[in-house]
């Protein structure tokens, strides 16, 4: 089966630009992943969807989504994808529902009619239950202006998902979220993973959501510094580390030299695990211990970690 | 059949925010009686008995042409206004052929101006501008005529703007001239070589030619009041439709996605 997403040396060169905005980008998503395309502000994250979902052209490279490639198969590949704005683009003037009709009238789910009541039972249908799913129930019928941000985030996800997309793209979809509406809104994706075989193009400030990906890719100047398992990511640039202390601190050196286990004091000792569990290095080491804590690394350690380096 | 629905609904959605929008409803109601009303009954009561023709009449011909045209193209600019609220990303990235979606919008304006113009006509009515039915119904594809031009202009100037405050300045030298240039409420019988030249090449003036030789049709006054025979008229817009419609979509479609 075609990947979900395949993107061969891709480059794109803004018309009055005087850099490649994206150099020679090179992934694949494979059908039902979920996949963070992670980097700081500028880096090319934003550029590469818009080439991703056609709203934007390539200046080199290739692109398929779905296997339809999208300089040639524009229409088929929009067919395909359903999309999360980083800047939520819902028509204020409308209701939610006049928003969610409009999309639906536009990817040839049904036909246009004026009014709701107009629209044929089955769209009804799906409006009705949908907005129960997501807890907007009645608020959907309200103008857009008057809806709080989390449920607008909502009614846009409805929106994108109405016509079965394959591939969601999630353009920092909890921007301008507070802590309650994006927990809401990641439980929502999750549930919605168990349901369906949807493939997540994720890209995010907040690291912590990428946590969960099956492979992350950080791009930093256009380029891709660090693709894999947010593990693989995490592992290859911080190690997970056992912090101990003991009474007699000269024997626990001692021991951990003898050991030939790499080591830092720090008011305490910092030993890189390296692989290796934490309960092996504990029991290997025969002297009271006074303190034991793990620290393990998260994504957000690792990509400031590769940021760093990528600066110095 | 599919890209029918799809127009529908970007026209239907430019009808709900007109029917919305409170400001322009009063708009439509208190600018065809500030034109009709105060201006044309003051040049007829002036000017009328010295140019030897109805002045409402022809005021009103030139408001209503000019209305046409120019709220359609200008509806045609919300498009940025769109871009730069973010909605129009929805609209491009669903399936819907580029093409669909400037003849969906031009058709949006149009139903927009359409019902603009409805308080102009019962004010010439009121002030016995000699409309009868049958002027009505030749008024209506002069009128659907006057809107796909304004659209098809519309649509060629949103191309040289970057956003909604170019626009309005793009706009106020664009169509300012052309209130003179196309005799809206002035008669341009005579006048001096260089600005006949550039009133030949302003749209609005076949547009609102266009209206007067239906309303003035079958009076003596209108050889005095029109300009070109209708067929002309009709012949000069399609000719312009068509450059500006295939030139603007080329260019909208090129520009959406070759940034």
């Amino acid at each position: 089966m075609a990947a979900a997403i395949e993107v061969r040396d891709l480059v794109k060169r803004y018309r009055k630009g005087t850099v490649n905005a994206v150099d020679g980008v090179s992934f694949d998503v494979e059908q039902g992943q979920f996949f963070a395309l992670l980097g700081p502000n500028g880096a090319g994250k934003t550029t590469t969807i818009s080439i991703l979902t056609t709203t934007l052209g390539l200046t080199s490279g290739s692109v398929k989504i779905a296997g339809h490639d999208v300089a040639r198969q524009a229409s088929a590949v929009r067919r395909e994808v359903g999309i999360i704005f980083q800047h939520p683009s819902l028509d204020m003037n409308l209701t939610g529902e006049e928003n969610v009709r409009f999309h639906a009238v536009l990817y040839r789910l049904y036909p246009y009619r004026p009014l709701y009541r107009l629209m044929p039972a089955a769209y009804r249908s799906q409006i009705r239950e949908l907005a129960e799913v997501v807890g907007l129930g009645g608020e959907i019928f309200k103008p857009v202006r008057r809806l709080s941000g989390g449920m607008r985030r909502k009614l846009e996800i409805i929106r994108g998902l109405m016509h079965h997309p394959r591939v969601l793209f999630l353009d920092e979809p909890t921007s301008g979220l507070d802590t309650a509406s994006r927990r809401n809104l990641w439980q929502y994706i999750s549930d919605l993973r168990k349901r369906r075989d949807i493939t997540i193009c994720l890209t995010t400030h907040q690291l912590d959501e990428a946590e969960s990906a099956d492979r992350v890719c950080i791009i930093d100047h256009g380029r891709v510094v660090a693709i894999g398992a947010p593990q693989e990511v995490k592992s290859d640039l911080v190690h997970e580390t056992l912090h101990i202390d003991a009474a007699d601190r000269g024997a626990l050196r001692s021991r951990l030299h003898a050991l030939n286990m790499p080591f830092s004091e720090d008011g305490h000792f910092v030993v890189r695990l390296d692989g290796r569990t934490a309960y092996e290095v504990v029991h290997s080491i025969d002297q009271p211990l006074t303190m034991l804590r793990t620290e393990s690394a998260t994504l957000e350690d690792a990509y400031l970690r590769l940021l760093a380096g990528e600066d110095a | 059949m599919l890209e029918m629905h799809a127009m529908a609904a970007i026209a239907g959605r430019d009808v709900l925010k007109f029917f919305r929008d409170r400001g322009r409803l009063v708009a439509a109601v208190i600018f065809p009686f500030t034109m009709i009303f105060l201006l044309g009954g003051t040049l007829q009561l002036n000017l009328g008995k010295s140019a030897g023709f109805n002045f409402i009449g022809f005021a009103f011909t030139g408001f209503l042409g000019m209305t046409l045209f120019q709220s359609t193209a200008q509806g045609l600019t919300s498009l940025m206004e769109d871009r730069q609220n973010d909605f129009a990303q929805e609209v491009f990235v669903s399936p819907v052929s580029r093409y669909s979606i400037v003849f969906g919008k031009i058709l949006g304006e149009t139903l927009v101006a359409l019902v603009q113009v409805i308080p102009f006509v019962l004010f010439a009515w009121m002030l016995h501008v000699p409309l009868t039915p049958t002027h009505v119904a030749l008024l209506v594809p002069v009128a659907l005529l006057s809107c796909f031009m304004g659209g098809a202009f519309g649509l060629l100037l949103l191309n040289t703007m970057s956003d909604s405050r170019a626009s309005n300045q793009i706009f106020n030298f664009v169509f300012l001239p052309q209130y003179f240039l196309a005799g809206m409420i002035s008669p341009i019988n005579v006048l001096p070589w260089y600005l006949a030249a550039l009133s030949l090449l302003s749209p609005m003036r076949y547009v609102i030619d266009l209206a007067r030789g239906v309303v003035f049709s079958g009076t003596p006054e209108y050889g005095r009041v029109v300009l070109l025979s209708p067929a002309t008229n009709i012949a000069v817009l399609a000719a312009m439709f068509v450059v500006f419609m295939v030139a603007g979509t080329t260019l909208f479609v090129r520009r959406e996605t070759s940034r």
